[in-house]
Formats: C-alpha cells, structure tokens, sequence
C-alpha cells in the first residue's frame, strides 16, 4: 500500500515599494505600492490569482467532489490570506470552499513566513500563535502539523515544535542527511519522542514543480499515464509519497498552456487505478503509518536550491545586515505595544526580502532574478534599510511620547484633574 | 586594421580598446597588420604594426595632428602651435587630415596581404573605405562612439555625421559597442539593422601594483567623479546629487577627477551650490594616479548622459571600488554587480550613493562580487566574436 500525500504552499509577500531617503519621514505606507511596478501587492496577488489560484482550486474542487478518495493539505501564510481578506476575498472564499469538504487539511507556519526561528525564539513562537488564530477564524479549524518557511528544518526546531504540542512536522528529503535511506516513510526526529517528521520526495515533486515543461529534459512531455507508473513503482519499497511544491506550479511557474491543469485533472483517476493506492493528508499518514528510524539533522536544511541549505536568505553581508538590524529592533518595537508599528516590523520579517538581496546566481542572470520585483539585490537592500530607518524613528518617536505621558500622570498630584 | 591612437600614447578609452582587441586577436589566432596615423614608439610583439619611414617608399605611417577626441577647434589650436615648426604638409583643418588619410589608407591596402579591414570610428572611415574599394576586401567598421554621444545630441557637427554615415554605409559589418549604441547607428544612421553587430568591450588584466591608500581616506568617505568634464559624461548631475547627499551624509568628500570643457563650469555650479569645501579637482589624471583616484574613493559615479560602453566602471572594479553607473551606457548591459540609475534622477543618484556611504556591508558586496564579475571581462571573448563576425563576411553571410 502507498499514499499519496500532497502539501501546496501558498504564500505571498508585502513587498516594499522602491524607498529613498527622501521618503524618510514622509512616506508611511511601506507596502502600498500602486504604480505600474512588481511591487505593487494588488496587482500582483491579483495577476496571480487569475492565473493559478482560482483556476486550480476549480480543477481541486472538481477532483474532491468526483473523488471521495482524493484529498490534500495546504500550507497558507498568514500574510497572504491577509492580503486575500483585503484585495481579493474572491480568493479566499474559493479557498474555504475547499477546506469545507473536510478532506483538505491546514497546516501551521508563521504568520508572517519568516525566518523567526534563527533569530528569536520568543518572535517564532508569537508567529506561530498568530497564524493559528487566524485559521481558526477563517477556517474554523486548528492546525496539527507544523511546516518551517522554506523547509528550513533542524533537530532543535523538532523539538521546540513537539513542545508547542504539535504532531508533525515536514521537512526537505534531503540526499545528504538521508543517506541511502528513503523519504517515502516517516521518521522520528532525534531527540523527540512523539513527533513525527513527513519528509518530501523531492524528486517526484520536482518532476511536476520544475521540470515539468523543461523541453531538454528526457521525460518531457511528462504524461500521467508515466508519472503514475514512478509513483506506482513506490509501492512495496515505501509507504507515503510525500509530493510537497509551492501552489504557483499550477498556471504560474507552469503556464497553463504547458497543460499543467490537464495533468492535476486527470492524476488522481490514474493513479485510483491500482487497488492499494490511496491519497492522506499530512495528519492521516502520521496517524496511519510507524517511525522507520531517526531523522537526524542539525545543521540546517532547506528547500531552496541545490544547495538545500539557508544560504537563498542568509548567504552574504547586506542579508546579515539587514536581518540583524530587524530583529536588534525587536525588544524596542514590542516595547512601545503599538500594534501598527509592531505590524509592519513583522512585515519586515518576511523571508522574500532577504531572498530578493540574494546575489548568489545574479551575474549569470537566473531564476532568483525572475521572482525579484527589483532590479538588483543591491536595490532591494537600499530599499529595505530606508524603510527600517524610518520605522525607527517612528519607534523613537513612540518610546519618546509614551515616556513623556507616563511623567505626566506622575507629576499629577491624585484627585486632581488634567486641564 | 586601421586605429588612431595606440597605448601608451592614447589619451581615452579608444586606445585601450585597441590594444585590448588586437592581443584578443592575436590569442584567437587572428593576424593584425595595425595602422595608425601617427608615427610613435611602440613596443607590441602580437601584431605587426606599420610606420611609414622616412624617405621610403610605403609611407604607412601617416604623419598627422589627429588624436582622438580632436574636435575642430582643438585641431585648430594644435595646428596653429605646430605649423610654424613644421613643414607644411598638414592639411588646413581635421577634415583635410581625414581625407589625407583616407588617401593613404587605399595604398598601404594595396601593398598589404590581409583578408578584411577593421576600422574604428570616423576618424579611420574614409582610409577604411578607401581600402576597401582598392581591393574589394570586406570591410567591418567597429563604431566606439558616435557623433551623438560625443554632442550630447546638441549641436551634431554635421560633416562628421556625414563621413560616419558614409563610413558604416560602406562597411559589410558595423560593430557597435553595446545595444544602446546599437540601437543609435540604426535609428540616427538609417543603417540595416542585420548589419549592425554588438560586440561588447572587455578591459586589460596585466595587474596594477595596488599603491598605498591616500591619507584622505583615513577620516572622510570619498565619492569619485572621473572622466572628461564634458556634456557627455554629466558631471553637472553628479554635482546636483553631491548636493542632495551632503543634505543626509556631510561627512564626505567628492573628488573631481579630469578636464574638458566644461571644467569652469562645473567648479562655478559647485561654489554657486555653496558646497566648495566639500569638493576637490583633481584635474586630469594619468596611469597611477587614476588607480590612486579609484583606490581612495568609496564609491566610483559615473553618471554619463551617453556612453556608448564605458571602461571606467571596469578599472575601478579593479580596484576595489565599487561603481555607480548610469542606465544611459553600454556597460550597464553587460555588468551586473554594481549600481544603477538614470543619469536625469538626481534623487535615485543620491540616495544610492548615501546607502554606499552608510552600509559598509553593501559596499563589501558590491566590491566583492564587482571584482568577481569583473573577470568575465577578458578581451578574449569579444575578439572570439570579431573573428566569427570575419569568417562570416568572408563566407558571404552577414
């Protein structure tokens, strides 16, 4: 028997409009962009929502309801569904549609797609809470299994996520950390003793995610008649193919025209055909299935590239630069307990800005250009730091003004009244 | 081939250039018989340069007042210095040197076993043509700069256009040195679009001995401007954004570093902005002394109105020193790790040099991958190109 378990990630960043310093001190509205640029939101969320999300979650709706076998799981950052209650509650609701059959399950991320866990524990456990009440209040339910931004994933992260009560986690089926061992079974992390850790099969993911249109590659065109038949040959060697990729595969990295929607259609009937197939969400295959051995892995390990690791975010000095100051920011902004300033740090934490400063791959020009609506990773970073040189100041600003009330009410003698 | 200035007797990018590509050539397996207008001292084993000597027969050499960036004033001024001490071979203005060397250029031709010529820009254009016509050799007009680009497209010499115009109308293959040129032979020059090749610029790698750092760069952060003070290269956008960046950054010095004619102009603007003490004129500088000019600044502008490539961004990286330059350049189709912005965007300008002068982590990356990237620049590569574009013409393709 083996179960196909299907995890779609769906995010999408506030990114920040082009900032001088010229705004500085004027221009308050970081993420409000409404020009004709690629970091307008609006505009963005909405190109892509035509494109991927409304047109595949029709092709999903129309699979739950001819498949009373066929389930999925979703992972939701908690600043897209923000921007879909603000600009695109068509989205949204379409999305709850989904989840209202009950065979679609919500998974746990931070709120705000960060990459809280390396720089504040206490920040990543906030997220954590925040994006948990946001899908019980969208949703209605409350999520079991726990899934870093990015995969990025370590032994220490394992064990912090079982204490927060959770009972999974999913992770990258790295090669160098499983060794000849399989990702199609489920593993216990080292040093938990309940968690379960769901690990991706990335070469059956990245067959659908990336590589499904590469015309030099030797199994394009990829029909489902063949992809059915690899997953097939997983059984009796494994027993969860765990096919994890970002939602955007569907119509936005895979145009529609290369028949990515064709294929979601008709994949679940094919692969239905062999009696002891099965599809289960993230939840089910903890429940159905034992630990196979341990999963030890302390270094960090990501989905990102080939690298696998958290360099896409953290690989050289204007991201040190920039992340460091934001969370050296942290005990100040909680301080001042305004919830607009402390928003828009948070938004400030997003790991696409970090990405976007990645100059990695740029000389050769490449897929980290294609998703960067800027025009350089050196832009990026100009813009990011004006920003944060405003927040400060308005932090400043804050601290200063409540300090100054706090003296007021002191020097006020009791029983009087404030003119 | 037909040049007009070789190093180390050049006084810009154009000779650079030339001796870049002809040891390109010359590593492409690529034979250059290299003529130039004036007689000097030159020390080159890769290729086979011809003079004309005195009293033979062959007067290759052609014994002339043109240097590059002549324009006919500055001609005129050199003439009139010279002609008293000469003998009174040259001709009344530029043009009459251009027509003389176009006459020379049809028979060193004829007494020269080669397969194509190679020319670069007007000043080669009617020996070029003349060559070619003598022999019915294929020629490739390789186009550095253009009329528009040295006027800032005011006040276009007319005549110049017109032996341009001639010149790449002539030629099998017009080389341009970056699209954005490119695109200006094709739109201004009516020139065949299939014609017109890009074949970008490389830079020279024998490595400079990295002097000491000047005592400036010890207390003050220093922005540097190094180029002709003339129209084309913008120095007066770089003083409007000196200005606005001293409003968020004082602690800085901005270092003029050449000359040209707007020289008066460009010191009267920065005493008229009221920031005279911020700013230093080096004057022009010469070999080590521009290696110590990019060595002590922080940040390299080059915020030209038209660059048809633009080598400076290249030397500086070199140096350790990361660059700004302007969209309006052919370098910036091709480099990557520097910055970038329109040269009319005095606040983009600004802003960008505040952030080089503020983060020291944005001016370590962009020095680090700069220098990294600058190595790809290898004259290697755009000679390879050349000599493709050769085979081509030979075998009747264009």
């Amino acid at each position: 028997m083996v179960s196909l378990c299907f995890y779609f990630q769906v995010h999408q960043p506030f990114r920040i409009r082009k900032y001088s310093i010229f705004d500085i001190g004027k221009q308050k509205d970081y993420f409000g962009d409404n020009s004709e640029n690629d970091t307008n939101n609006i505009k963005v969320l909405k190109k892509v929502a035509s494109k991927c999300y409304l047109p595949a979650n029709n092709v999903l709706l129309e699979l739950l309801n001819k498949h009373p076998e066929f389930k999925i799981s979703f992972s939701f950052s908690g600043v897209f569904l923000e921007q879909c209650e603000k600009y695109a509650p068509e989205v949204l609701k379409s999305f709850q549609e989904l989840v209202k059959t009950g065979r679609v399950e919500i998974l746990s991320e931070t709120y705000h797609h960060s990459l809280a866990f390396l720089y504040s524990k206490g920040e990543f456990r906030e997220q954590i809470r925040l994006h948990k009440e946001l899908i019980q209040r969208l949703f209605g339910v409350t999520p079991k299994v726990f899934r870093n931004t990015e995969l990025i994933y370590n032994n220490e992260l394992a064990r912090e996520i079982e204490a927060m009560g959770y009972s999974g986690i999913i992770a990258e089926g790295a090669d160098h950390i499983l060794g000849w061992r399989s990702p199609n079974f489920v593993y216990r992390p080292r040093g938990t003793k309940k968690l379960k850790v769901l690990l991706k099969n990335y070469k059956l993911s990245d067959d659908v995610a990336f590589r499904f249109s590469e015309k030099s590659w030797k199994e394009h065109p990829l029909t489902v008649p063949k992809y059915v038949q690899w997953l097939n040959a997983v059984n009796g060697c494994g027993d969860t193919i765990n096919l994890f990729m970002d939602y955007e595969t569907f119509g936005e990295h895979q145009w529609e025209d290369t028949g990515i929607f064709n294929f979601l259609r008709h994949l679940p009937e094919e692969f239905l055909l062999h009696p002891d197939n099965n599809f289960k969400t993230p939840s089910e295959v903890i429940n159905s299935y034992p630990e196979r051995g341990e999963f030890d892995c302390h270094n960090f390990v990501s989905w990102a590239d080939i690298e696998r690791d958290v360099s896409a975010w953290l690989g050289n000095e204007i991201q040190h630069a920039a992340i460091n100051r934001v969370y050296k920011m942290g005990q100040k902004v909680l301080s001042t307990k305004n919830e607009e300033l402390i928003d828009k740090w948070r938004k400030m934490q997003t790991s696409d800005h970090y990405y976007y400063m990645c100059t990695k791959w740029f000389s050769d020009g490449d897929v980290h250009k294609y998703f960067n609506p800027y025009n350089s990773p050196y832009d990026a970073f100009i813009s990011f730091m004006n920003v944060l040189h405003d927040l400060e100041l308005d932090i400043e600003k804050e601290i200063k003004q409540r300090t100054q009330n706090i003296k007021v009410t002191i020097n006020q003698p009791e029983g009087t009244f404030i003119k | 081939m037909f040049g007009w200035e070789f190093p180390p007797h050049n006084s810009g990018g154009l000779g650079t250039a030339c001796l870049g590509l002809t040891r390109g050539l010359s590593n492409n397996n690529a034979e250059v018989i290299f003529v130039l207008p004036k007689k000097v001292d030159l020390n080159v084993d890769f290729i086979k340069i011809v003079f004309g000597e005195d009293g033979a027969k062959r007067k290759y050499f052609v014994n002339s007042l043109i240097q590059a960036y002549s324009t006919e004033d500055l001609y005129n001024q050199r003439l009139s210095a010279e002609e008293l001490k000469k003998r009174g071979i040259y001709g009344a203005n530029i043009y009459d040197e251009v027509d003389r060397y176009g006459e020379i250029g049809a028979d060193i031709a004829l007494s020269e076993d080669f397969d194509v010529i190679h020319a670069h820009d007007w000043l080669t254009s009617k020996a070029a043509v003349a060559a070619k016509k003598a022999t019915g050799k294929k020629l490739i007009l390789h186009i550095h700069a253009t009329e528009f680009d040295r006027s800032g497209s005011n006040g276009v010499n007319q005549h110049v256009y017109e032996i341009e115009k001639m010149g790449m109308e002539n030629a099998d293959v017009v080389v341009a040195v970056s699209n954005f040129t490119r695109k200006k032979i094709i739109e201004n020059y009516g020139i065949d679009p299939n014609k017109v090749k890009v074949v970008h610029n490389a830079i020279e790698f024998e490595n400079y001995a990295l002097d000491q750092i000047h005592d400036i760069r010890k207390t003050k952060k220093v922005v540097l401007f190094l180029g002709r003070l003339t129209l084309q290269k913008g120095p007066d956008y770089f003083v409007q954004a000196a200005k606005k960046v001293l409003e968020h950054y004082p602690d800085v010095v901005f270092v003029v570093a050449g000359s040209g004619d707007m020289e008066k102009q460009t010191i009267r603007q920065v005493a008229n902005e009221g920031i005279a003490d911020k700013f230093i004129f080096a004057g022009f500088l010469r070999g080590k002394d521009t290696q110590a000019a990019y060595q002590m600044a922080d940040l390299y502008v080059m915020p030209s109105v038209s660059e048809p490539f633009g080598l400076t961004p290249l030397e500086s990286l070199k140096c350790d020193t990361p660059v700004l330059i302007s969209h309006q350049s052919g370098v910036s189709e091709v480099l990557n790790h520097c910055l970038k912005t329109d040269f009319w965007d005095i606040d983009d300008m600004a802003n960008k040099i505040v952030a080089v002068l503020k983060h020291k982590e944005l001016k370590e990356c962009l020095k680090n991958n700069g220098k990294e990237e600058v190595k790809k620049f290898n004259w290697n590569e755009p000679a390879k190109r050349c000599v493709d574009l050769y085979d081509e013409v030979l075998k009747g393709e264009k």
